[in-house]
């Protein structure tokens, strides 16, 4: 299993990238992986759908899917689109540090 | 650098209820993905976003050999008889089976569908040819249909992208 060294701390990967466990995620790490993503700052409303999806009911170490995400969170598609431009499905996983969502809705 | 985003264009030419699914699901997939989606609506996919039908499509069993007698929990591979399904609400039946099916998967109707993709950046665009022969008009359609294009159009417009005609 691969590890990569995030905001200081060694944690663990898989082949894409995503963290595998996620324990090791830390507020840092989140901000440290928006950054590379292109996402400077992180506001209230990117942590409230980060927060979201590390609160998963399924209590998996997968990001839910989209749709799951914007009826859950009350974030519109749009705001979600917005706050995480090109690719939020992916882009939410790695800053949540959570494996790449199951579904296709 | 300046790369090139990715661009999918889906052609939706079929108004069945089954038939309309692939492109929004796909859509929905690249658009999560961070691909460019546009979709181009022709015949008889028009109906997906005229506002009068888009929340009517159907599908029906006559000729459809997939559809068994499974989806209603009979097991085995028995298929629905022809002769039944000519019988006049076997296609309500057959549409509402499917409807209920795709609702608990999660999975939201043609309408909610198509307005999450323009949310999320889609472009959808109705074909001249087609809206000419069936006397439609822009105010026919759903919101979010961008407008109405040319078969030349859609060509410059999908220069350099995939397209997947269904």
């Amino acid at each position: 299993m691969p590890t990569l060294e995030i905001a200081g701390k060694i944690v663990q990967v898989n082949d894409e990238g995503f963290m595998t466990d996620p324990s090791e995620w830390t507020q840092e790490i989140a901000s440290a992986i928006a950054k590379e993503e292109g996402i400077e700052t992180l506001t209230p409303n990117h942590w409230k759908i980060i927060e979201f999806c590390r609160q998963n009911p399924a209590g998996a170490s997968k990001s839910p899917t989209l749709r799951a995400i914007t009826t859950g969170s009350g974030i519109s598609t749009k705001e979600l689109f917005s706050l995480f431009p090109k690719g939020p499905a992916k882009k939410v996983a790695r800053i949540a540090g959570l494996g790449k969502p199951e579904g296709c809705v | 650098m300046t790369e090139k985003n990715r661009h999918i264009a889906f052609i939706c030419s079929k108004g069945n209820l089954d038939m309309a699914y692939p492109a929004l699901v796909m859509g929905w997939a690249a658009l999560g993905n961070g691909i460019d989606v546009t979709i181009f609506f022709t015949f008889w996919g028009l109906d997906m976003i005229n506002k009068s039908r888009v929340d009517h499509l159907e599908i029906a069993p006559v000729a459809n050999t997939s559809m068994k007698m499974n989806l209603m929990g009979v097991p085995g591979n028995l298929g629905i008889p022809q002769i039944m399904g000519v019988i006049p609400g076997m296609t309500a039946f057959a549409t509402a089976l499917m409807n209920s099916k795709m609702k608990g998967l999660g999975v939201p109707p043609v309408r909610e569908y198509l307005q999450m993709l323009v949310d999320a950046g889609a472009k959808l665009y109705a074909c001249k040819m087609t809206v000419d022969m069936m006397g439609l008009s822009m105010d026919d359609f759903i919101e979010g249909v961008d407008s109405i294009v040319t078969a030349g159009d859609f060509m410059d417009m999908t220069e350099d992208a995939q397209i997947i005609f269904i």
